[in-house]
């Protein structure tokens, strides 16, 4: 199958046929990971940049793995944005990197459109691990590949995303990629977190209400809450929020039998949810997502630097 | 010796003029309106095919001087300002210092004398370092020349300083003018608040941000009689708040920009180009079509550029740490003539009132008239060049236009300051350096 994407930044660019190439790639992967030796030489002699503007421990070693067991060489890259103490552009902090004859970015920046502005400003390719409110594509495909392994399908499924939709990159690329694949998507968050003209992402409902919602939904995907993002205290309390829009013990009996629970992590526990509902092993999907993280970042490191014409 | 302007179209309503004529221009004055005036012993320009109008003026230019001089000087943003037409610019003031002073508006006057290209008309601030706190010491500034008083880039927050700005500059011949921007709503938005917003992830610029600051400033004109004039008008809802309190007669006026014209929102894509990041944002494309009722019905009063110019170092950077404004006052009158005059939606006596009558008034300026006794303050118009907009072309230090690529029709060929040429044939000229001594 024909696969011509150079960057995986704007997850919107991709068809369902990408997608689900990326998927079943991923899958492929898994077997290397159940190995005793996880490494294969695949990628030997590609260089990639880790470039993590911006503090993140599970993307950026996750992206890691994902290297190294292809066998690319990489660089880690951190804390070097226009706004950091040495005053570099991020113009010439990317021109300078690729003065190393680099093959690849993966950036993480608080800054939107920063991977876009990389991709425009020099010629390695760039995937995107995460820009400000924007996307986080490879979160999305984590996401649809624990749905896809659950379901065997995601066309047709009925997807709550429960949260902060205002302030989430998650929901820029995860909304977007849901409908392409055929889902139907309803965000449930109080009025404070949610943004105006939701229905550009492509949200097909919107709700205030978890209770009314949760009995028809097979996916409910919780948002982190970010404290650090919620400057002028979009609810009242964090006890609040738990009450009003958490996973409880309780809300577990409205849920559908077959009904899975996913989070992008790091979790707070009592606050979206429980950790009934966390460590519920017929629900919780969780650690599914984390290792899909691995399988997935492979999956586009692959496809992306042309392993498959090799 | 005198100047002979032949067979131009002259074009004034405050005279019902509109007609091919000659204009002869002597020392610093028009000296004779007419058909067939005489050749003898002057210097002739045959300007067929073109049209005259009272120089046109630019009431909301940054000039960058004194304190960003890698952004504009007024050397060189007055040179842009011949370029693209203008006579007179009205200065803003934050600069560094800012202009809250009459030791800076006797500078800039100073700076412009020796090295400008057109007329410059200083605002001063309202309140010291734009702070909002202390008054600024108006009387003094109006004394030294300023010829209005705005916070120009950030607004007045506090209502009841804003009731003191507005009652203590009613005792002087100058407006109030004002950036509506209610920072505690604004907060950190970066583009109009809305699907692009949501679809880009950059925090929102709620249009109601805007619209609450001009409704209190209207309330606060009803309370004390000030001159009140709102700076660049962005939404539709603005706009209607302002139809209203004219109808009300109060003494409000309001400007609009070309980029809150002739670009919107969903010109701002995921390439993210800074240069369309201004303050106030580009709004939705229902704000813009009713900006551009509020050109045709008279409510806008002038039209301005808030030519904002940026390094290009400032503006190369993650959208969210860029700064805010695009230049503009070259590119202004052909966008105009494009946009509005070509197409029919307002005519050459409009955007007379809107680029050359209504701006002096609002400054107290004594009028312009292409009648013999004025000032030979004169803008000759090509309005049938067709031209792309390229950076190369700017005599502004920077580049940072929304329209760059963009075709245009009409533009200036001369201006006359005084009777003197600080444009001809479309190239700024070294005799209009200091025009304005």
């Amino acid at each position: 199958m024909a696969f011509n994407h150079k960057h995986l930044i704007d997850i919107r660019e991709y068809s369902a046929d990408d997608i689900m190439l990326l998927l079943e790639t991923a899958q492929r992967f898994k077997q290397i990971n159940e190995r005793r030796i996880k490494k294969v030489p695949t990628l030997k002699g590609f260089t990639v940049v880790n470039m993590f503007n911006e503090p993140s421990t599970r993307t950026r070693s996750s992206f890691e793995i994902a290297e190294k067991r292809l066998s690319c060489d990489v660089l880690n890259f951190g804390g070097s944005s226009t706004s950091s103490v040495k005053g570099e552009s991020l113009t010439d902090t990317v021109e300078t990197l690729c003065s190393y004859k680099i093959d690849m970015i993966v950036v993480r920046d608080k800054h939107a459109g920063v991977p876009r502005k990389i991709a425009d400003t020099v010629d390695a390719h760039v995937i995107d691990a995460g820009d400000g409110k924007h996307q986080h594509p490879t979160q999305a495909l984590l996401d649809l590949y624990s749905i896809w392994q659950q379901f065997g399908h995601i066309e047709g499924l009925r997807v709550g995303i429960v949260g902060d939709i205002s302030h989430s990159r998650v929901c820029g690329s995860l909304i977007p990629s849901l409908k392409t694949l055929g889902a139907h998507v309803t965000i449930i968050a109080p009025p404070t977190l949610i943004p105006l003209n939701p229905e550009v992402l492509g949200v097909d409902e919107v709700s205030l209400k978890l209770d009314e919602v949760l009995p028809s939904l097979d996916v409910v995907y919780m948002l982190r809450i970010q404290r650090e993002r919620l400057e002028g205290a979009p609810f009242p309390s964090l006890r609040e929020y738990h009450m009003l829009f958490g996973l409880t013990k309780e809300r577990d009996a409205l849920m559908k039998p077959e009904a899975i629970i996913c989070h992008p992590g790091p979790i707070n526990r009592g606050v979206e949810l429980d950790s009934y509902m966390a460590d519920n092993p017929a629900r919780s999907v969780i650690l599914d997502q984390v290792y899909a993280g691995v399988l997935v970042r492979m999956a586009a490191l692959y496809l992306l630097l042309g392993g498959n014409e090799q | 010796m005198s100047l002979l302007l032949k067979n131009v179209l002259a074009i004034d309503g405050q005279i019902d003029l509109h007609e091919v004529l000659d204009i002869r221009i002597k020392d610093d004055l028009i000296a004779e309106v007419g058909k067939g005036l005489s050749e003898d012993g002057c210097e002739v320009r045959d300007l067929s095919g073109c049209i005259a109008t009272p120089g046109f003026v630019d009431i909301h230019v940054h000039l960058r001087e004194p304190g960003y001089e890698y952004k504009e000087d007024i050397e060189s943003g007055t040179r842009a300002a011949a370029h693209g037409g203008m006579v007179a610019v009205c200065s803003m003031p934050n600069t560094n210092p800012v202009t809250d002073s009459a030791s800076v508006i006797e500078f800039i006057l100073r700076r412009s004398r020796e090295a400008g290209h057109c007329r410059v008309l200083p605002s001063g601030a309202c309140t010291k370092g734009l702070k909002g706190e202390i008054l600024a010491e108006m009387g003094d500034m109006a004394r030294h020349g300023a010829v209005a008083f705005t916070d120009d880039g950030r607004g007045v927050q506090d209502a009841s300083m804003m009731r003191r700005v507005m009652e203590y500059a009613s005792q002087f011949d100058c407006p109030v003018m004002s950036h509506c921007q209610d920072e505690s709503l604004v907060g950190a938005g970066q583009i109009n608040e809305g699907k692009v917003s949501t679809l880009l992830g950059l925090a929102g610029w709620p249009a109601q941000g805007e619209e609450i600051q001009i409704s209190r400033d209207i309330e606060l004109c009803r309370l004390t009689g000030c001159q009140y004039h709102v700076q660049h008008v962005t939404t539709a809802r603005g706009m209607e708040l302002i139809r209203q309190a004219k109808a009300n007669g109060l003494p409000v006026t309001c400007e609009v920009t070309p980029h809150h014209l002739f670009l919107d929102e969903t010109d701002i894509d995921d390439s993210y180009n800074t240069f369309l990041k201004v303050n106030p944002p580009l709004r939705s494309k229902e704000d813009a079509s009713a900006l551009i009722d509020a050109v045709v019905d008279g409510t806008v009063d002038a039209l301005v550029t808030d030519h904002a110019p940026h390094a290009d170092f400032e503006k190369d950077l993650e959208f969210e740490e860029a700064p805010f404004g695009m230049t503009g006052i070259e590119t202004s009158l052909a966008l105009y003539i494009t946009n509005l005059i070509k197409p029919g939606v307002i005519t050459w006596e409009r955007l007379v009132e809107l680029l050359a009558i209504n701006p002096r008034k609002i400054l107290h300026q004594p009028p312009v008239m292409l009648k013999p006794g004025y000032p030979a303050d004169i803008t000759i118009t090509d309005p049938d060049i067709v031209w792309t907009v390229t950076k190369e072309e700017f005599e502004s230090k920077s580049c940072n236009s929304g329209f760059i690529g963009c075709e245009l029709t009409g533009r200036a060929r001369d201006v006359y300051v005084g009777g003197i040429a600080t444009l001809l044939d479309g190239a700024v000229t070294e005799l209009g350096k200091g025009v304005d001594a």
